[in-house]
């Protein structure tokens, strides 16, 4: 997926000239196309002219602030996949990022390949979205969406209606992060308690798991919700 | 108070009979170690061995030494119990062995002693206790800085404090001690011979302790409480056996106060002669009746009140003969020193009775009196004329005269009456009650008036010839002049004691008041409370209008009043200046400014004017009685010692913020710049070798050189991770975001976050299955935790095992960390949750912002958990708690299984 003949055209957006310089460096050393820009209106132009396939977006820009512009993209019907870089103390405000339609995001200070890994599974999950995969396989997990079987180290599994359709919503977002919200709306249709999600999250790692304590499947993402891995 | 009338007290008595049955307790007393306490205790069991008492050594330290292991020859020696703790044998007393055994008198050395985890007692003098209970006599021995009340003194004397500590009780319920008393020279020459035994690592911290200076200050700390325990001993045995003291002992001064322009003299005489002898003083005020007493009343209530302000007690006793009154109460008080003045002049009394001063020189016997030469007095000090003993007619009120001779005049109709059925010998007892009426009624005055009137007139109408003063038979004028004695004798009597009920009602009516104002002065917390308090006493008691005025920046400012006032006029600022300034009343009726609306007076504590009070009344003419003035310059004088209270306890407070607050600020700066700059350094060194043409890396060293600067920026992210979670505590409570979460999710992400820090480890995570869900804050708690999880990798061996272990205990979740490191200090257990605390390592300073654990108690505070540190009993490390309440659990909806 990296270098080919259609490369990924990346719109990296922050206003720090360091950071700018480096995430330019790397990621064209991944093989993308770099483009950059420093104001959220900018981005919006960028988007507009179709000048992207992808977005990573700091949030703190100078003119309109980050979330404003995820809004008016997903307003605007653009479905350019958005990574957003956030910083560590502000739970918050990447929760409001990924409601409002942003894809994934990384933590600030970050390892580059957090974020090519982050940026390939935004990619992937939007090529994807035409049309699911009908099985999905990560290490000893093996999900058949077509005739929704489950098995863990070559043994099938059995699981509850709701528990399923929770693994379902998982695998379907597989590498990318849910929030709590995201994930009641889709399972439980509204607004249930996120405890019964952590209750049911710790059914799912009793049966997929091999160590429940130190889960290698069904990630948490503290304060903002979960992640399937997905190997690539 | 026991002892006063001869018999014994109840009290007394009783406390000795809870006595009997119990075993004997004495206690050999150091003022230090190395005195020679277990020498002594052994020496004297080894001579009541051989009186024949049955000896055995429940515990005795000889620390090795030869002399006294000699001692223990011959005595039955318990064998110790051996108690495993934290991988070593620890030995203490058996007590069940000793119980078990039932001699009658058992060696139990170092009574402070703490008892290893597991003993049935967790000190040793509770096991003393018991033993004492079973009726067993016990030996002990015991350093003075070991006693609980003594502790703090210790501390500031030697800069060391003990932590174990034995109650005072246990000394006071001792029936014998013995000191065991060695020069400050003496020691230091055993100390440096060797032959004191030392905790190897104290040694430094101990030669501070036995210096010259600090012995000789423990030394007397010793024999003064020894001196003490005697003293309370004596009490009780004075008081058993009904003996009047005083018994030579501590030194107890008792001060004589009349109103006397010397007394504030004889009072600060008094608490200098106090210091002196290091003992307990006391202003006595003999409350006798009289016209002169009333004249003294105020300046007496000021030399009680610089008692009190001097820092001596202070009692008022009702009493016809002050001298007796004085020496009672020294001798049922156990004081040994009277202080009084030289009597001020040679009334007519003092040729019969002696002066008050000699009398009570002739009543000391074993009391020291000290007699102190009046100053000289200025000309116009004194008011009264005219000798004491005699009344003056001046007290006489018209209704007196009127109610006297009414009574006179009734006592005759009834008389003239009586005269026909009785003689007249009995009608002087009709006019005697006439004497005595009047007496109650009207005072003494009044009686003698009526005494007067009654002897006129029964000379006139019954003594023959009658209707005329002359007498005839020479019998009845013996029978008149007896009646005149009788009736003079008797209304003087009654009119004392109507004075002194009147005295006392007075006395309890303002006392009663007084208390209840200081109660609720007590009570009050804000200077607010405290001044509004004040003015609405003031008001209420005395009927003025009041204004209180206290400095502030400003200069002096009306801070409150009754009713509300909020400004003075020129006039009445310039008299509350003066009288702030001057400290001495200013204004109306005062010597300066007397022309003012107000009075003002200045609050006094005993470090000066803290305020002004301001009174004023509608009425003309003088604005308060001497009672009155007396009522309020108490009232000021508790007010200001209020206000003196909450001002001290605000500076404290701010003296406490503001040391706090440079602490932190020095703190955090020595943290940034340390521990920002450790890691930038070698960032900046790898980066800077990476790009130098001169370094030659191979590829070993370039990949060295990055995952250098990769763990340090990492390492300075935790830091400042850290800086802004401390900041997040410290701007105020926490919003949290919580419901139930799943203990084992955190686990795995706060692992999974951690895995480059705990890569080098192993670790192991033990959860009981089925744990509850719990309600935490995620993000918070997991922060906690991975500040545990590194905190633990600073401090163990690489390659060594973390464990995480949880469990359920009751209502309650356990969630241990536990390293196998060198463990915590005991001392530091409470410390290491301080700011910027760190454990100093034996071998060098970790890094770290000393934030981590303080984090980590913050947030888990917040969540309603708590943290404690420890160390590990199954090997050393250390182990983390957290202590989590379980939460309703939420009902799992069981759907259809698919």
């Amino acid at each position: 997926m990296t270098a080919g003949a259609n490369p990924l055209r990346v719109l990296i957006v922050d206003d720090e000239p360091a950071i700018l310089r480096f995430l330019r460096t790397g990621l064209a050393a991944q093989g993308f196309v770099v483009s950059e820009a420093v104001t959220g209106s900018g981005v919006l132009e960028s988007v507009r002219r179709k000048a992207t396939d992808l977005i990573v977006l700091d949030l703190g820009l100078p003119d309109i602030d980050g979330l404003e512009v995820i809004r008016r993209m997903r307003e605007e019907g653009s479905a350019v996949p958005i990574v957003v870089l956030s910083s560590r103390d502000d739970e918050g405000s990447k929760v409001a990022a990924l409601d409002l339609g942003a894809d994934d995001f990384v933590t600030k200070p970050f390892g580059i390949d957090e974020l090519f890994a982050r940026i390939r599974a935004a990619h992937r999950h939007r090529l994807q979205q035409a049309g699911e995969r009908p099985v999905f396989r990560s290490g000893d997990l093996l999900v058949d969406l077509v005739r929704r079987t489950v098995t863990v180290r070559g043994v099938e599994v059995r699981f509850s209606r709701r528990e399923y359709d929770l693994l379902r919503l998982l695998v379907a977002h597989a590498g990318k992060v849910l929030t709590h919200k995201q994930i009641l709306h889709e399972v439980w249709g509204g607004d249930t308690d996120v405890q019964y999600l952590r209750i049911y999250v710790r059914a799912l790692r009793q049966k997929i798991e091999a160590d429940p304590e130190q889960p290698t499947h069904i990630l948490t993402e503290t304060g903002v919700g979960y992640r399937l891995r997905a190997t690539d | 108070m026991s002892g006063l009338d001869g018999r014994p007290s109840p009290d007394a008595l009783l406390a000795m009979a809870q006595r009997d049955g119990r075993g004997r307790l004495k206690v050999f007393l150091g003022a230090a170690p190395g005195v020679g306490k277990t020498y002594e205790m052994l020496l004297t069991a080894q001579a009541r061995r051989r009186d024949g008492t049955d000896v055995v050594a429940g515990v005795v330290e000889t620390h090795g030494r030869k002399e006294t292991l000699a001692l223990l020859d011959g005595l039955e020696v318990i064998t110790s119990r051996h108690i495993e703790y934290r991988g070593r044998t620890v030995d203490e007393m058996d007590l069940d062995a000793v119980l078990a055994r039932r001699p009658q008198l058992v060696l139990v050395d170092e009574l402070a002693h703490t008892n290893a985890p597991g003993s049935r007692h967790p000190k040793r003098y509770l096991d003393v206790e018991e033993l004492l209970a079973a009726g067993i006599d016990v030996y002990t021995t015991l350093n003075i800085q070991h006693v609980e009340s003594l502790n703090d003194v210790v501390a500031g004397i030697t800069r060391i404090r003990v932590r174990e500590t034995v109650p005072d009780s246990i000394i006071d319920r001792a029936d014998d001690i013995e000191v065991i008393d060695l020069t400050p020279e003496d020691l230091i020459q055993r100390l440096k011979d060797g032959k004191i035994y030392l905790p190897h690592q104290a040694e430094r911290a101990v030669k501070h302790y036995f210096s010259a200076g600090n012995l000789t200050a423990l030394r007397e700390l010793a024999l003064r409480r020894t001196a003490q325990r005697v003293d309370d001993q004596m009490v009780d045995y004075m008081r058993s056996h009904a003996i009047s003291g005083p018994w030579a002992a501590s030194e107890r001064v008792l001060v004589c106060v009349d109103g006397e322009p010397g007394s504030p003299a004889l009072v600060r005489h008094a608490r200098r002669l106090a210091d002196r002898m290091r003992g307990p003083w006391t202003a006595i005020h003999i409350e006798t009746t009289g016209r002169r007493e009333e004249a003294r009343q105020a300046s007496t209530a000021e030399a009680l009140r610089l008692a009190q302000r001097l820092g001596g007690e202070t009692v008022t006793v009702p009493g016809a003969d002050a001298a007796a009154a004085v020496v009672d109460y020294a001798r049922a008080n156990n004081y040994t020193h009277i202080v009084v003045a030289r009597s001020h002049r040679a009334h007519w009394t003092q040729l019969f009775r002696g002066s008050t001063t000699q009398r009570i020189i002739s009543r000391a016997g074993g009391i020291h009196v000290h007699v102190l030469a009046e100053e000289p007095r200025a000309g116009n000090a004194r008011t009264d004329g005219g000798s004491a003993g005699w009344p003056a007619i001046r007290g006489l009120t018209p209704g007196a005269w009127g109610g006297s001779i009414l009574a006179v005049a009734a006592a005759l109709g009834v008389a003239l009456l009586l005269h026909q059925f009785v003689g007249i010998s009995s009608v002087a007892l009709v006019f005697l009650l006439a004497v005595l009426i009047s007496a109650v009624a009207y005072g003494l005055a009044a009686s003698l008036l009526a005494c007067l009137l009654s002897v006129l007139a029964y000379n006139f109408f019954f003594l023959p010839p009658i209707y005329s003063f002359t007498i005839a038979d020479p019998e009845n004028v013996v029978t008149l002049v007896v009646f005149a004695v009788v009736a003079v004798v008797a209304s003087d009597l009654t009119a004392r004691m109507r004075a002194q009920a009147v005295a006392a009602q007075r006395r309890a009516k303002s006392t009663d008041e007084l208390y209840q104002f200081s109660r609720k002065l007590a009570g009050a917390i804000s200077l607010d409370d405290v001044l509004w308090a004040t003015v609405h006493q003031v008001a209420l008691m005395l009927k003025v209008r009041i204004v209180l005025l206290l400095p502030g920046e400003d200069g002096l400012a009306v801070q409150a009043g009754f009713p509300p006032e909020d400004l003075l006029d020129d006039a009445d600022l310039a008299a509350a200046k003066w009288a702030w300034q001057h400290n001495r009343p200013a204004g109306r009726g005062a010597d300066t400014l007397p022309g003012g609306k107000r009075l003002f007076l200045p609050m006094q504590t005993g470090r000066g004017a803290i305020g002004v009070l301001g009174i004023d009344r509608d009425e003309p003419g003088p604005l308060l009685t001497p009672d009155q003035q007396r009522l309020l310059d108490a009232l000021s004088d508790q007010s200001a010692l209020a206000i003196e209270r909450v001002n001290l306890v605000r500076d404290v407070d701010q003296a406490r913020l503001q040391a706090e607050t440079d602490r932190l600020r020095s703190a955090l700066l020595t943290s940034i710049s340390h521990d920002l700059r450790t890691p930038l350094a070698s960032i900046l060194g790898c980066a800077t070798s990476l790009i130098s043409r001169e370094a030659h890396l191979d590829e070993a060293g370039r990949e060295a050189m990055l995952r250098t600067i990769q763990e340090e920026a990492e390492r300075l992210n935790r830091f400042i991770g850290n800086l802004l979670d401390m900041t997040r505590l410290e701007s105020g409570p926490l919003t949290l975001r919580g419901g139930l979460a799943d203990l084992s999710d955190v686990i795995g992400a706060v692992l999974r976050r951690a895995g480059r820090i705990l890569s080098a480890y192993q670790v192991e995570v033990d959860l009981q299955p089925g744990l509850p869900m719990l309600n935490i804050d995620m993000v918070l708690f997991e922060q906690a935790l991975f500040n545990l999880l590194d905190n633990a990798a600073k401090y163990s061996p690489t390659g060594s095992t973390i464990r995480i272990r949880a469990r359920r205990e009751g209502e309650q979740v356990r969630l241990q960390i536990l390293d196998e490191g060198e463990g915590i200090p005991e001392a530091d257990l409470e410390r290491i949750f301080d700011k910027f605390y760190r454990v100093r390592g034996a071998d060098r300073q970790r890094a770290g912002t000393g934030l981590g654990l303080a984090i980590c108690r913050g947030f888990v505070d917040a969540m309603g958990g708590t943290i404690t540190a420890g160390n590990r009993h199954d090997r050393p490390g250390a182990v983390f708690t957290i202590t989590l309440p379980v939460p309703a659990q939420l009902p799992i909806e069981e759907e259809d299984a698919a």
